[in-house]
């Protein structure tokens, strides 16, 4: 059983760490701001929570256990508020999404 | 590795001339820095560095923008002389680095005369299983204290240059003049700030025992109310916690310092002296130090807050448009 | 594995930096900053682990408590131009982004 755990553990962290790296290279890649924001939400989400996960499986102790399960929660309420105030304040300084030039309204803009 | 992302992020910051640019890269600069100084070891310290440099500077930084624009005046002359004199002060250093022991020789002088005695004596002589707070507290409780002056020298210089924003201006009927009306943000704040003061709090206590103290714990604590301040406006703030209260406490905490320090010259012991203040050495090992890193916190948490308002009270002049 | 983790997570951070310094607008530095901070939340849990010292963790909750007020200040300032007041309509148009 904690075989079964501390592999499950591991994948977890490898995981993770993958889909940062793919988070941040997508950063670099993105044409666009809100692009960008897309990947960099990958980092928060995927990122973070399969690495904590895995941690979460090797924790020594259950207080350690509830401050990884702090943190994980700290994220997922915060990474999504800071990104909603980025947007906002880009759109209001102006930044706008690059569009294809087809004309058509964007469904949600 | 991480030596060679500082490097890179203090050469953007070199060269970049959008001041909101320095400010996001210094942010980055101290998180890179904390987690440096995590991966040797020394957590306090990237704790410290962690709430003040990332934190409170990006915020006071910020403030400062406002008031002076956010271009940096292209340099009138090539800074060939002063280039030259980093160059050679750098070079000096380096070569003085040369005959240091290696970083963890257990051979070199530093781990050789007081350390060891800090390390194996510590943890008896005082009752704190945390050597950084108790050689912070009680062996070196004097130096302390001259750090803790220092930080309320500081805030009483910025409340005397700046004032401290006692004029609200807008919100005043309730109208809050933060961001009250972006939803998402009011209620993270919601959730976050009792949190944040929570776990200031936390480290507070927890400070004999992990990574923690009256510093790091006093930065958070202001940390929680200026997030109050950016959500919710100064007017707000300023009714919990009024200027008159600010300056309360950035004297408050030096005074409970020193006042340890005289309660144990009348007890009869020396200045600072925890031995004498209860009816053990270790108990009174461990008043001193809860009262001492309390005073800590307090004056902290108070300059942290005195000067945040000072600059977010203050108008912009019409002449300091950039 | 932990030090697999601390590879990747390294190597994700010094991505985003590169981000941070050639981003065209500030905001795109913005993003990089706070990213910056969330991975350096997570080196800094996972560092602690590989240590077998999980006191980091403290330190961890710190930083992502302060990334996000740094990243929330910063955002104020774009869209009031101050920290504690908003300001006259007028004086908006000359703060540069």
């Amino acid at each position: 059983m904690s075989i079964l755990l501390d592999a499950l553990g591991w994948a977890f962290l490898v995981a993770g760490g993958a889909f940062c790296i793919v988070g941040a290279v997508g950063m670099l890649r993105m044409p666009d701001l809100f692009t960008r924001m897309h990947a960099a939400s990958v980092i928060d989400t995927l990122g973070a929570g399969l690495i904590l996960l895995g941690l979460l499986l090797q924790a020594p102790s259950w207080q350690v256990g509830a401050k990884l399960a702090l943190i994980m929660v700290l994220l997922l309420f915060t990474s999504p508020a800071a990104t909603h105030a980025l947007a906002k304040a880009a759109v209001a300084r102006g930044v706008r999404p690059e569009l294809e030039e087809s004309g058509e309204q964007p469904s949600k803009s | 590795m991480l030596l060679v992302l500082l490097l890179a992020s203090a050469l953007a910051i070199v060269r970049a001339r959008n001041l909101f640019a320095v400010v996001v890269l210094s942010g980055i600069y101290s998180f890179i820095m904390a987690t440096q100084l995590t991966v040797l070891d020394a957590v306090d310290v990237a704790m410290t560095e962690a709430s003040v440099g990332a934190g409170i500077s990006t915020v006071l930084l910020l403030g400062t923008l406002y008031l002076t624009g956010s271009e940096e005046a292209a340099p009138g002359h090539r800074p060939v002389l002063p280039l030259l004199v980093a160059i050679a002060t750098a070079g000096m250093l380096i070569y003085g680095t040369l005959g240091i022991p290696v970083f963890g020789d257990p051979s070199g002088p530093i781990h050789q005369h007081v350390a060891p005695r800090y390390l194996q004596e510590a943890v008896e002589a005082t009752g704190i299983p945390n050597v950084v707070t108790a050689v912070l507290a009680s062996y070196r409780g004097y130096d302390t204290l001259g750090e803790t002056t220092v930080i309320f020298t500081a805030g009483i210089g910025v409340i005397l240059l700046l004032g401290m924003g006692r004029r609200a201006r807008y919100g005043a009927q309730g109208q809050g003049g933060g961001m009250q009306e972006y939803l998402v943000l009011r209620v993270i704040a919601k959730l976050l700030i009792p949190f944040a003061l929570l776990f200031a709090l936390y480290v507070q206590f927890h400070g004999d025992f992990g990574p923690g103290g009256g510093f790091q714990a006093g930065v958070i604590l202001a940390a929680g109310v200026i997030f109050y301040t950016i959500i919710f406006g100064l007017a707000n703030a300023q009714r919990l916690v009024p200027p008159r209260l600010v300056e309360i406490l950035v004297a408050l905490g030096v005074a409970i310092y020193a006042l340890v320090g005289d309660i144990g010259l009348l007890l009869g012991g020396n200045y600072l002296d925890y031995f004498v203040l209860d009816r053990d050495p270790v108990h009174g090992q461990h008043r001193g130090v809860f009262w001492v890193e309390a005073g800590v916190c307090i004056t902290v948490a108070g300059v942290m807050l005195a000067i945040f308002f000072a600059f977010a009270g203050r108008r912009r002049r019409p002449d300091a448009k950039s | 594995m932990f030090a697999a983790a601390t590879l990747a997570l390294l190597a994700a951070l010094t991505l985003v930096l590169v981000r941070a310094l050639a981003g065209p607008t500030v905001f795109d530095r913005v993003l990089a900053g706070n990213s910056i901070g969330t991975v350096a939340v997570l080196l800094l849990s996972v560092i602690g682990f590989l240590g077998g010292r999980p006191d980091f963790l403290d330190l961890a909750i710190v930083y992502a408590l302060l990334n996000v007020i740094a990243t929330i200040a910063i955002l104020k300032f774009f869209e009031f131009g101050s920290l504690g007041d908003p300001e006259e309509p007028e004086d908006r148009d000359e703060h540069p982004a």
